[in-house]
């Protein structure tokens, strides 16, 4: 494999799909609430390079995922600040924000 | 811009991303994690302006990079007593990495099957510039700005109204 060579959209896929699969893990894996926060952004941040790489790639003068990508950003930044709120609020009430606390509903 | 990705310039690109993922991943301290979380931000916006998105790196920049991690030093400050509490036990995960690991197997499968169906390396056209693209969101994107610009003012007050304090 040559590595001057132009690299194709497949590749950027490509890394969209290991960032996506890393973010997953963190997700699932972590048990600090800021931590599976963070392991979110990594997948949302994933998501916008696939919808950026398949707009250059096959459609660049329309741009119709680089729109995709501002409004992913959009509902991305909204997730996270509630999320971030949410913890605070659970840190007011528990004293803790390990995700170990959260195990009743109607608590 | 130029007409095609450069192999090596997309390699540096793509080491630092997923080198930054796996150390944010692999720190056991949270700070250290937000760091390494900004240097990926920082990263994909390098990845946005190789793909001639110079908007998208530099919201990319603003939003991620500048705002979202400050805001997680932030909670972490907020929610940790001591300065020990940072440092976080040992939590490999197995059953997440499993699962991770076998989502992101079956992806990558995926795409090398539809791999001969995209187009190749080379990039069809000149890319608009950001003109071009405001352009765009101003006219045909008018209605989803709109509802995207409400969606973040409805976030926000939801934010104040969770986090905000009369002790609830």
């Amino acid at each position: 494999m040559n590595l001057l060579q132009p690299v194709g959209v497949v590749s950027f896929m490509a890394l969209s799909a290991v960032l996506f699969s890393l973010g997953l893990y963190g997700a699932m894996s972590r048990k600090s609430t800021v931590m599976v926060l963070m392991s979110l952004e990594l997948m949302a941040n994933a998501v916008n390079i696939n919808l950026v790489a398949l707009s250059r790639f096959t459609a660049p003068v329309e741009m119709t995922g680089q729109f995709f990508a501002v409004f992913s950003m959009v509902v991305s930044a909204a997730e996270i600040g509630l999320g971030l709120a949410l913890v605070l609020a659970l840190y007011r009430q528990r004293q803790t924000i390990e995700l170990d606390a959260m195990q009743e509903l109607e608590g | 811009m130029t007409e095609t990705v450069n192999g090596v310039v997309f390699l540096v690109m793509s080491f630092a991303t997923i080198g930054g993922a796996v150390m944010m991943l692999s720190t056991r301290n949270v700070v250290h994690a937000a760091f390494w979380l900004l240097e990926v931000m920082l990263a994909t916006a390098g990845l946005y302006l190789l793909m001639s998105a110079e908007f998208l790196a530099l919201v990319q920049v603003l939003v991620y990079a500048g705002s979202v991690t400050v805001l997680m030093i932030f909670t972490v400050m907020l929610t940790l007593r001591r300065r020990d509490d940072a440092v976080r036990p040992f939590e490999p995960g197995w059953g997440g990495a499993i699962m991770a690991a076998l989502f992101g197997g079956s992806v990558t499968f995926a795409i090398a099957q539809f791999a001969s169906k995209l187009p190749a390396g080379i990039f069809p056209e000149a890319a608009p510039d950001v003109a071009a693209f405001g352009e765009k969101l101003f006219t045909a994107w008018m209605v989803p700005f709109e509802i995207a610009s409400l969606v973040l003012l409805v976030a926000l007050v939801g934010a104040v109204w969770w986090s905000g304090g009369d002790g609830q």
